[in-house]
């Protein structure tokens, strides 16, 4: 193999170069695709005054696992772009909404259908788009709109991802990767939308050519350095959510 | 929900379903919404999307049973139905934005007599919670919403104008709530099928705007 290789031995070598003001993105729809190793790791590591991308800053759910929230918590943060600053139920609290609120930490809030579209845009080399959603919404306010064959769309802009770190069931030693169920969720688009993309593997990391092309959900060229999770309790793998109380 | 009259929310969840055609794709919201999942239809074939990509899932998975890589919107462990797919998040919401949707079905604060409705930010609170509700409002076929037809107060949710920030204009087909089931129509809500113990009367005085009444006005069958 020609190529360095993208094998990490753990999870802060493999976030050990990430500098202060990175952009960074973060997969995960509830627990399936969070990378929880990933998030522990860069809590460690330090990195300040980041931005970063993901559907939610988490903390909702019992029990709680390490979310973007606790980077918040932990003073790194500058700005997060996400589908919710707080909690679809108003009873539920998310621990990043305060800062929110002081203006400690910054937020913009997007469509989780325009979130994944200006991922995918960016790694597809489209600079911006048009799309329904949010027409008429206080998001849309003093921001260009375009009637397209009657309708109006409001035009959104790509964004680009300094680091993605995301979680997948199987890789090879290309970073070839498949994702199992709804782990798979923002994992692909956040992929292609950043320079370096690092992602945490379920199981074991297999030799290159054992995933037939065919089933590779992302492909390598996308994917730069991978870290096998371990077994609990060193590693952190997605638990059996508590029930909210009715 | 005891105290408050009218429909439970397995009730007012069932009414929506029956509202399902064979054949559809439906996505369900969190909260009551997802309680349509529960209700028999019958024979007819629905095929379940949620937001993050899963195409055709069944019930909550049985205790033991879970798979915690899998989840629907609300984040509860659920199956896969014979025939399922899992796509990843910007093919999820090209299903939702490219009109592949024939209903979603959500909660929300507000319904307005034009079809606008408000679910994602509080009076005065910085910030929200959107998720998917926007791009599902602007984008599917059909709208319905399911909430309480009152505040803790007594204010009406059935309103002439939203007064809270919009999730969308002029998308809602049907509203079910405790008391009835509506249908926006630009200067006031229609009373389509009325709960059992309520009067119209009652009705029009919890609403905003002019209230009418469906020639055929049923009482909403609440047999289970």
């Amino acid at each position: 193999m020609t190529q360095k290789s993208k094998l990490r031995g753990s999870f802060a070598d493999a976030v050990a170069d990430i500098a202060d003001g990175s952009t960074i993105a973060f997969g995960g729809f509830a627990m399936p695709g969070t990378p929880f190793n990933l998030i522990q790791a860069l809590k460690e590591q330090g990195a300040r005054r980041l931005t970063l991308v993901a559907n939610t800053t988490g903390g909702a759910q019992q029990p709680r696992m390490p979310d973007i929230g606790m980077l918040v918590e932990n003073g790194q943060v500058a700005k997060v772009i996400c589908a919710f600053t707080a909690a679809t139920r108003p009873t539920d609290v998310l621990p990043f909404t305060k800062y929110y609120e002081s203006g400690e930490v910054d937020a913009e809030l997007v469509p989780q259908g325009t979130l994944a579209e200006r991922l995918r845009a960016a790694g597809a080399g489209i600079p911006a788009f048009y799309t329904p959603t949010a027409v008429g919404t206080e998001l849309a306010e003093g921001r260009e709109t375009r009637i397209i064959d009657g309708r109006e769309y409001l035009l959104e802009y790509a964004l680009k991802l300094d680091y993605a770190f995301i979680r997948a069931r199987t890789a090879d030693t290309m970073g070839n990767l498949r994702f199992h169920r709804s782990q798979r969720n923002f994992g692909p688009v956040m992929a292609t939308a950043a320079r370096i993309t690092i992602a945490e593997i379920d199981d074991k990391i297999v030799p290159a050519g054992t995933i037939d092309p065919d089933d590779v959900h992302t492909p390598g060229i996308y994917v730069h350095r991978l870290v096998q999770v371990p077994p609990e309790p060193e590693g952190l793998w997605p638990t059996k959510r508590q029930e909210r109380r009715k | 929900m005891s105290g408050t009259k009218g429909l439970n929310r397995q009730q007012m969840a069932d009414w929506v379903a029956r509202e399902f055609q064979d054949g559809w794709i439906v996505n369900l919201g969190v909260g009551i919404p997802t309680l349509c999942s529960n209700t028999d239809i019958g024979g007819r074939d629905i095929t379940y999307h949620s937001e993050n990509g899963v195409i055709g899932y069944g019930g909550v998975a049985a205790e033991g049973q879970e798979d915690l890589n899998l989840v629907n919107a609300g984040g509860q462990n659920v199956v896969l139905n014979p025939g399922a797919a899992v796509v990843h998040h910007a093919d999820s919401f090209g299903v939702i934005r490219g009109g592949h949707i024939d209903a979603t079905v959500m909660g929300a604060y507000q319904v307005s007599m034009t079809g606008d409705f408000a679910n994602w930010k509080l009076k005065g609170q910085k910030g929200g919670g959107i998720g998917g509700a926007m791009d599902l409002a602007a984008c599917a076929k059909r709208v319905f919403i399911i909430l309480e037809h009152v505040t803790r107060d007594g204010s009406p949710r059935l309103v002439t104008a939203c007064d809270l920030p919009v999730t969308a204009r002029g998308v809602v087909t049907l509203v079910a709530t405790n008391y009835g089931l509506f249908q926006p129509t630009g200067d006031g809500f229609r009373l389509l099928e009325i709960a059992p113990g309520l009067t119209v009367d009652e009705i029009r005085a919890a609403t905003g705007g002019a209230l009418t009444v469906t020639d055929a006005l049923k009482e909403i069958r609440t047999g289970q």
